[in-house]
């Protein structure tokens, strides 16, 4: 029970700081990524703030142990650089690029109930649902799982 | 220069998904990536749904709170066609499933580990996205 409502209130407060850094809009997040145009640096801020906060509260909470209300940390071990980083990354970023949602800003804008939006996270939901049919079909062994 | 810049905003709602990334990390342990904890919806694992559904009803939830602050929904403008879109939504749900995460677990979380996968990624998908960006909007534009 606390671990649902730790995820509630997570989600609440990722979904506060899209909507208050405005990353909720593509448009927001094109700027960012249009260098050769009239470039808003705004989205390195934000990551920059994330991790001002992150980068010091990781170290602490692993050195901590535990988390409260779990046995153990879930962090992913991989270290290696493989192919299906390379091209899962490579294939988000081209439709990063061609739209400007990522998957936050994409379900954070849901409640827009605009037919564009609704119609990205419908499409990036079908993508998953993709990802997850051929990871069924190619590995009987079991899943290695990243963040 | 700058003339869409908007430091302080963004400094802020950054350090608010700092706080988010922490304390699900504290508290729950768990990594904050939202393409996983969304895609993790659609495998049917028992018992593992519930937190997932919290966070991304806590995510809808909050830019709506916003609304009945503010009176209008923050913008969300798109500037493309309907089938862009489509094809757009459907290479960031594979994309990010098939590289293991996205601007939040690999940007955020996983740079903040400094693990040199996550690094890797987000170096790799913000290349990729400005070389889209420019191609499609000042090449073929």
């Amino acid at each position: 029970m606390p671990t649902i409502l730790v995820a509630l209130g997570a989600g609440f407060l990722f979904g506060l700081g899209l909507t208050i850094s405005q990353m909720v809009n593509p448009a927001k997040v094109i700027g960012f990524l249009d260098i050769a145009g009239r470039w808003d640096p705004s989205l390195a801020l934000v990551m920059a703030g994330a991790l001002a906060v992150f980068l010091p509260a990781y170290r602490i909470i692993v050195k901590r142990g535990a988390p409260l209300f779990a046995p153990a940390l879930l962090i992913p071990t991989r270290r290696d650089i493989d192919g299906r980083l390379v091209a899962g990354s490579a294939t988000f970023g081209l439709g990063w690029g061609l739209v400007g949602f990522c998957p936050g800003p994409a379900i954070a804008a849901a409640g827009s109930l605009q037919t564009d939006a609704l119609t990205f996270l419908g499409a990036m939901i079908a993508g998953m649902a993709v990802y997850e049919a051929i990871d069924r079909l190619s590995t009987r062994r079991p899943a290695s799982q990243a963040g | 220069m700058f003339e869409n810049f908007t430091p302080v905003s963004a400094l802020g709602g950054g350090v608010l998904i700092g706080v988010a990334a922490a304390v699900m990390l504290w508290l729950s342990g768990r990594v904050m990536g939202v393409s996983g904890i969304a895609g993790g919806l659609l495998r049917p694992a028992g018992g593992d749904t519930g937190w997932r559904l919290a966070f991304v009803i806590g995510l809808v939830t909050a830019p709506l709170i916003g609304m009945a602050v503010t009176g209008s929904f923050p913008p969300v403008e798109l500037d493309v066609g309907l089938g862009t879109i489509v094809v757009g939504g459907l290479l960031v749900g594979f994309g990010t499933r098939f590289g293991g995460g996205c601007t939040s677990g690999h940007g955020i979380c996983g740079i903040g580990r400094l693990s040199a996968r996550s690094i890797a990624a987000t170096g790799i998908f913000m290349a990729v996205a400005g070389v889209t960006v420019y191609v499609t909007r000042h090449l073929l534009a």
